[in-house]
């Protein structure tokens, strides 16, 4: 064998002995791919399917036994276009039928002998190149002969066309408007019963539709002026006679193409009410094929320009067919023409005939080889090894995690790139259980990721998500988002997902940053009300069995340091109220100015508040640089409030109200407060 | 020792062996694989360790890399340990003495194959 051809062979034995024993028979004309149980072998394969040619297959294997690597085969239809041969000491029948059951090609039982083995793999493997062979053989002469019985169809029906004076391009749009009408008309119903290659089948014997006006006198098929009752009654004998023509074709009778061309040519001229020639058939007595045929020839004829007429728009012609004055028609196959009609347009607008011919069989061939379920050919695999590099370039560029999730055989594959970066191999076989579910995701993320995949659907198939992952040890946000991947069946199966990681921990950060801006007095770098209310009402939600103080102040007298110092005075005094509150407070306790002089602290206590208000007023109430600062305090509990911020904030507000309407200067616990007999809260005595 | 020579005292099919695999440097090359080989290791593990399930697939592997090199003897004790593992839900009291055969044989299959080097 020729080295250009040489392709690779994978062998599954779970001993390195019997792989490189056979490794070592074969690898004078084929690749060696070795695996040492099935999961390694179903790794491979769907890495790898297109470059193996033929695979060798222990049964006795740990992780996934021969017998399951077949079912996997078959499951994925790998099975399809690779080759197997079984290679066991099992001899038992049972065991051999089994591994045919499921599609191996043949069975080598051990010892095994070089001979044995080299003729069977090569004769396995040279019977699977050939039947690729023959596939592509085919489809060229399928293609070259579907295009000859086209060309011949055209040749004849100009010919006639040709002696009728017509345009030579009425049977080409006849023929494609019949194929459009028809595909519609089978996603609107399936009334008709009918298949691909039917609708092939009609649209070639559309075609053929007027071979009976070859028996019409030349003078009446041209005559300029109108038909006498004689010459009209000559000129509708074309049906019957185009019948005729294909009926008396010898030993034909059961070729489809004779079959639509018998109803095409007798029934094109029906009518749907029942008034047409030659029988006068009503409704669906008249097969799909002539009705179809029909109202393309009257569509057409309506649309094109004639030596007698101009061409009508799509709009004034359905208007004409459908006011009947151009026959009746089933409402159906109107409403299909109606629907395609900005495809109509570009049909005939676009695409020359002759491109649309062949990109039509084109179409049709590769239709029949798929529904045949033939071998990819080698365009395709070229195809896709050439996407898969463009996937792979790009992915490299965008320096983002890129993964694959494949659900059965379940793994994870990342791309060169990912694998270095995380520092994962690039197959992850259970991934649940791996260092990329474990290390670099959260467990419970993953899980969670995963769920919400298995949840999506075909219709929603997208999910994002910000998670931290653990990147080379450091912590990064993340922006995970994953397209998951679904069977094109009826019923579709959740295959597996795409998915990119985008770090975002700079955007985080940096919002973080914002964020905390945005909380912050820009004076003091206390919190401002905004932010305290919210941080505040936080602990209070969690407070459980934990009791805090809410201590609420205003400075009795900034106006006055304002009026007679200046507002730099006023400035520093606030700055060293909040530095003082800062200096006695615990980093965990919230400090906020909540307005020009009014300000919080917000802390956690367990007993001794009494002193520890005591030393935070003493300390805010120093001289500064002479001048006397007085403040107004006063101080509430959370086991007061049920747990709400306003209710708190209104008790210490209340207060330091009575404070300062009982001499300024001192504190007061909003629980030491008298209730008077009107409710008002009145003064009971102070504690500075 | 030749290959033969080492055949015949381990108690191998020299002629069978020769027979497919063709050369003498190949059917040396993998002898000396064998010695290299964890099934026998996996089976004295599993067997301790009453793993029935992986004992069954070590003494399977064994069977099957003597089979390939004609490896006669050990081949015989390899394949009744086998059958006798096959299925089984536990290792019974039956497996020793065939075990105990394997050992010997792998033993002396052992000793013939460094004998060549």
């Amino acid at each position: 064998m020729k080295k250009a051809d040489k392709r690779s062979i994978l062998i599954v034995d779970d001993s390195e002995l019997n792989r490189s024993l056979l490794s070592d028979m074969l690898s004078d004309d084929f690749d060696i791919i070795e695996a040492e149980n099935g999961v390694q072998a179903c790794v491979v394969l769907q890495e790898r399917e297109l470059d193996i040619s033929l695979v060798l297959l222990d049964i006795v294997m740990p992780e996934m036994d021969g017998f399951e690597v077949l079912a996997m085969m078959n499951k994925k239809g790998w099975i399809n276009t690779i080759p197997v041969i079984m290679i066991s000491a099992e001899t038992s029948s049972s065991y051999i039928d089994r591994a045919y059951d499921l599609g191996a090609v043949d069975y080598i039982s051990r010892p095994f002998d070089e001979r044995t083995v080299k003729h069977r793999v090569l004769s396995n493997f040279m019977l699977a190149l050939k039947q690729k062979e023959m596939a592509d053989l085919l489809t060229t002469q399928v293609y070259e002969r579907e295009r000859d019985n086209r060309i011949m169809v055209e040749i004849l029906s100009h010919i006639v066309e040709f002696r009728n004076g017509e345009s030579g391009m009425h049977v080409m749009h006849v023929s494609t408007f019949t194929e459009m009408i028809l595909n519609r008309l089978l996603l609107m119903t399936d009334k008709y019963k009918l298949s691909q290659s039917d609708i092939t089948t009609i649209v070639n014997a559309s075609a053929l539709h007027d071979i009976g006006k070859m028996s019409v006198p030349e003078e009446i098929l041209n005559k300029p002026g109108r038909l006498t009752k004689e010459e009209f009654e000559i000129m509708k004998r074309h049906a019957e006679d185009g019948e005729k023509m294909l009926k008396d074709i010898p030993y034909r009778h059961n070729e489809a193409i004779i079959r639509f061309g018998r109803e095409i040519c007798r029934w094109h001229h029906e009518r749907y009410d029942g008034s047409g020639y030659p029988d006068g058939l009503k409704g669906d007595d008249i097969p799909i094929s002539a009705q179809v045929v029909a109202l393309a020839d009257v569509y057409d004829a309506l649309t094109s320009k004639r030596v007698y007429k101009d061409s009508f728009t799509h709009e004034k012609a359905i208007d004409m067919i459908k006011n009947g004055e151009c026959g009746a028609f089933n409402p159906l196959i109107l409403k299909c023409l109606d629907e395609i009609k900005d495809d109509l347009k570009r049909e005939l607008h676009e695409n020359s005939p002759s491109h649309g011919l062949e990109y039509e069989i084109r179409e049709n061939v590769e239709q029949l080889l798929k529904t045949s379920g033939s071998d990819v050919s080698n365009r395709t695999i070229r195809l896709l090894e050439h996407e898969r590099m463009k996937f792979r370039f790009y992915a490299d560029l965008s320096r983002e995690v890129m993964f694959e999730y494949v659900s059965s055989p379940e793994m994870i594959i990342l791309n060169d790139w990912s694998a270095d970066y995380l520092e994962l191999p690039e197959k992850i076989i259970d991934p649940a259980t791996s260092d990329f579910a474990q290390r670099i995701f959260r467990k419970k993320d993953f899980d969670e990721l995963m769920t919400r995949m298995r949840k999506s659907s075909p219709e929603s198939p997208i999910i994002e998500g910000k998670y931290i992952l653990n990147i080379r040890g450091e912590k990064k946000w993340n922006k995970v988002i994953v397209k998951t991947l679904w069977s094109d069946d009826e019923n579709p199966m959740y295959e597996g997902a795409l998915g990119k990681c985008t770090d975002i921990t700079e955007e985080t950060e940096e919002i973080q940053q914002l964020e905390s801006l945005a909380d912050k007095d820009p004076i003091t770098s206390l919190f401002n009300a905004r932010a305290a209310k919210r941080l505040i009402t936080k602990c209070l939600d969690n407070a459980g069995e934990k009791k805090y103080a809410l201590v609420f102040f205003d400075l009795d007298n900034l106006k006055h340091a304002n009026d007679k110092y200046g507002h730099l005075f006023g400035n520093e005094l606030i700055k060293t109220v909040a530095d003082r509150m800062l200096a006695n407070t615990r980093a965990t306790d919230v400090c906020a100015r909540v307005g020009g002089d009014e300000f919080v602290i917000f802390m956690q206590y367990k007993d001794g508040l009494a002193q520890m208000v005591d030393r935070i007023f003493k300390c805010i109430t120093q001289e500064l640089k002479g001048f006397t600062v007085s403040v107004s305090m006063g101080v509430a509990l959370s086991e007061e409030c049920e747990g709400d911020y306003d209710t708190l904030y209104h008790m210490a507000d209340q207060a330091a109200y009575a404070v300062k309407y009982g001499g300024k200067n001192a504190y007061k616990f909003y629980n030491q407060l008298k209730q008077t007999p009107k409710g008002r809260l009145s003064d009971n005595g102070s504690n500075a | 020792m030749t290959i033969r020579e080492c055949y015949e005292k381990m108690g191998g099919d020299y002629a069978d062996v020769v027979n497919r695999l063709r050369t003498d440097e190949r059917i040396a090359r993998f002898l000396l694989k064998v010695a290299d080989d964890k099934s026998f290791e996996l089976l004295c593990d599993s067997m301790a360790n009453r793993d029935v399930e992986t004992a069954f697939r070590a003494a399977h592997t064994l069977k099957g890399v003597c089979s390939n090199l004609s490896i006669t003897r050990l081949f015989g004790s390899a394949s009744a340990l086998t059958e006798k593992l096959r299925g089984a839900s536990e290792i019974s009291a039956e497996c020793a003495p065939l075990f105990e055969k394997v050992k010997q044989d792998y033993a002396l299959t052992i000793e013939c194959i460094r004998a060549i080097a």
